[in-house]
């Protein structure tokens, strides 16, 4: 795989605009000082942050610190988007379909104890243990680019690790052809279950390939901390060319399977949302343009909306995915 | 103009009958009228008022646009249906004087539409005709409806002066008016488009169902007035 740099970082932000680490550190310490990082050591306690180096510019939102070594072969220099609206603007249905409703009324959520089923086409089908998955592999710090379907976009310090540990762990036998990713769907602890929005649970699901592709990362957290539950706690997916809700959320299960999973928004509107659902300019959503997108937080109200780019800016490293494949049909 | 069914604007001068001075206000009893009217309008001004205030504080949200989008999109659908109240609201208490507002009020509909549509063209499109364009001509039929709510609304709002109404005279005053029936179903429709692909219909259903409450009394009292009509002949 190539790591062309240059591609990864988004030309058009000077490296200067980045928040310097001394102001993100310094806030981070004032944070410690207030007590707010007692949450962190109760974090520690509990055995979710293994030893390591401190990561992410961490502005905090009081939850569990997660310690992990930036990759930088995977970070754009795109300037990361305020925490407060990576954790207040969410699409998470389970919790209500306004973007608000998530930060709202995810506390209902408990992320712990958390159980993964590992199940399907596999050698070593396996139900892990938060902890246990936490412990899979060393965690990294990756800032990617997150686009949403709906035309708007954010850049979110993510932690986790490639997914591809996970798999060549459980060993897929050769009849894995796609990964599902099925979100949990207990109406106790997410209200919007009770709107048939969609057909809960959520099911989400990537080629093999395209699981095995290092960029897709199994995510724990982001900022430094562990996942806030509106944002997918306590382990989702990130995969950054894709739009957003191809990153299944709050993960329960991991299946291998031979036939192309019935994903949720393909199944309600299969016209809108295809099975890929690559970032695509040229591929319009049939109510709306591709082309551009709204970076949330970039300047104000009469700051225009920015191009979108091919794979989100990932062609470099994920084209070579499609090659041969007609993106327009297969979007 | 107790008895008259269809219901002619406010203070509408019979076609060809000499001017009704009543706009003076001379009768102490419609004094209060005027006053409610700087009330009501005060009141019409607070989502923008709101708006602004939201802005120059940061309360705007993740996404300012879309909030102020959505924001100027429900006050004008607001505003078209407590305008389309007010003929159900004069019929069904007898009192005449609801109709003073309705000009007033149907202007700030149109006013809170022209927010919403400039929020679209300038903050969200930036001013990009050529994407404008394919949208409005049908690459994405919710706007193709919005716009031509809107698009309905500006003779509308052209036409309100009374010097307009006395222009064309009552009738054909009344019967271009009508066509606040179409913008209020376009509306709808354009909400519920909007909405539709995110399977997310609540909001939009409240608003089907208050939009076809109004309109419903309005055809059943056509269909009343044209029974009785028909059954004396």
């Amino acid at each position: 795989m190539s790591t062309n740099k240059s591609t990864l970082r988004g030309t058009d932000i000077p490296a200067s605009s980045i928040t310097p680490r001394e102001v993100a550190t310094g806030r981070r310490r004032f944070l410690q000082a207030s007590g707010l990082g007692l949450t962190g050591l109760g974090g520690a306690a509990l055995g979710v942050l293994p030893s390591g180096v401190l990561a992410a510019d961490s502005p905090g939102t009081g939850l569990a610190r997660l310690s992990a070594t930036r990759n930088t072969r995977y970070v754009v220099t795109d300037k990361p988007t305020d925490v407060k609206d990576v954790t207040t603007y969410n699409n998470f249905y389970e919790f209500g379909t306004d973007k608000s409703d998530p930060s709202r009324y995810a506390g209902t959520l408990r992320p712990r104890p958390w159980q993964v089923a590992i199940e399907g086409e596999v050698k070593q089908p396996k139900v892990y243990d938060l902890d246990a998955l936490l412990k899979l592999a060393p965690l990294e710090e990756r800032v990617y680019r997150h686009r949403c379907v709906e035309g708007w976009s954010m850049v979110i310090p993510w932690i986790g690790y490639s997914l591809s540990e996970l798999i060549r762990q459980v060993q897929p036998t050769g009849n894995a052809k796609y990964v599902e990713f099925v979100t949990l769907a207990d109406p106790k602890q997410m209200p919007g279950l009770s709107y048939p929005v969609l057909s809960w649970p959520y099911v989400e699901g990537l080629r093999m390939d395209e699981a095995m592709h290092p960029l897709s990362l199994l995510t724990f957290g982001l900022y430094g901390e562990v996942l806030p539950n509106q944002n997918g706690a306590p382990v989702r997916m990130a995969v950054p060319w894709k739009y957003g809700f191809k990153s299944a959320k709050s993960i329960v299960k991991i299946r291998f399977v031979e036939r192309m999973p019935l994903t949720s928004w393909n199944r309600a509107a299969s016209h809108e949302y295809g099975f890929y659902s690559n970032v695509n300019p040229d591929v319009d959503h049939p109510r709306w343009s591709q082309a551009t997108e709204r970076r949330i937080g970039e300047g104000g109200i009469f700051t225009p909306k920015r191009k979108t780019l091919m794979f989100n800016g990932y062609g470099d490293q994920v084209a070579s995915l499609y090659q041969g494949m007609d993106l327009r049909k297969f979007f | 103009m107790p008895t008259s069914p269809s219901e002619p604007p406010a203070k509408l001068p019979r076609a060809g009958t000499a001017t009704a001075n009543a706009s003076a206000g001379q009768r102490p009893a419609q004094r209060w009228v005027a006053w409610t009217k700087v009330v009501v309008f005060s009141v019409a001004l607070l989502p923008l008022l709101r708006l602004v205030l939201y802005g120059f504080t940061d309360q705007l949200g993740a996404n300012p646009v879309e909030f102020i989008t959505r924001s100027t999109g429900t006050w004008t659908l607001v505003m078209l249906c407590i305008t389309l109240a007010v003929t159900p609201l004069r019929r069904l208490t007898g009192f005449a004087w609801w109709l003073r507002f309705r000009r007033m009020l149907g202007l700030f509909a149109f006013f809170y539409g022209a927010l919403h549509f400039a929020t679209y063209f300038w903050l969200d499109q930036w001013f990009d005709w050529i994407s404008i364009l394919r949208d409005v001509t049908g690459k994405r039929p919710f706007i193709t409806v919005g716009f031509a709510a809107f698009v309905l609304m500006v003779p509308l709002a052209l036409t309100s002066p009374h010097a307009m109404v006395r222009r064309l005279g009552g009738r054909r005053w009344q019967r271009l008016h009508r066509a606040i029936y179409a913008v209020a179903v376009l509306a709808i429709l354009h909400y519920w488009w909007m909405k539709a692909g995110k399977n997310d219909l609540a909001q939009p259903a409240i608003y089907a169902i208050v939009v076809a409450g109004l309109l419903g009394t309005r055809l059943f009292w056509a269909l009343r007035r044209w029974r009785t009509a028909s059954g004396r002949r």
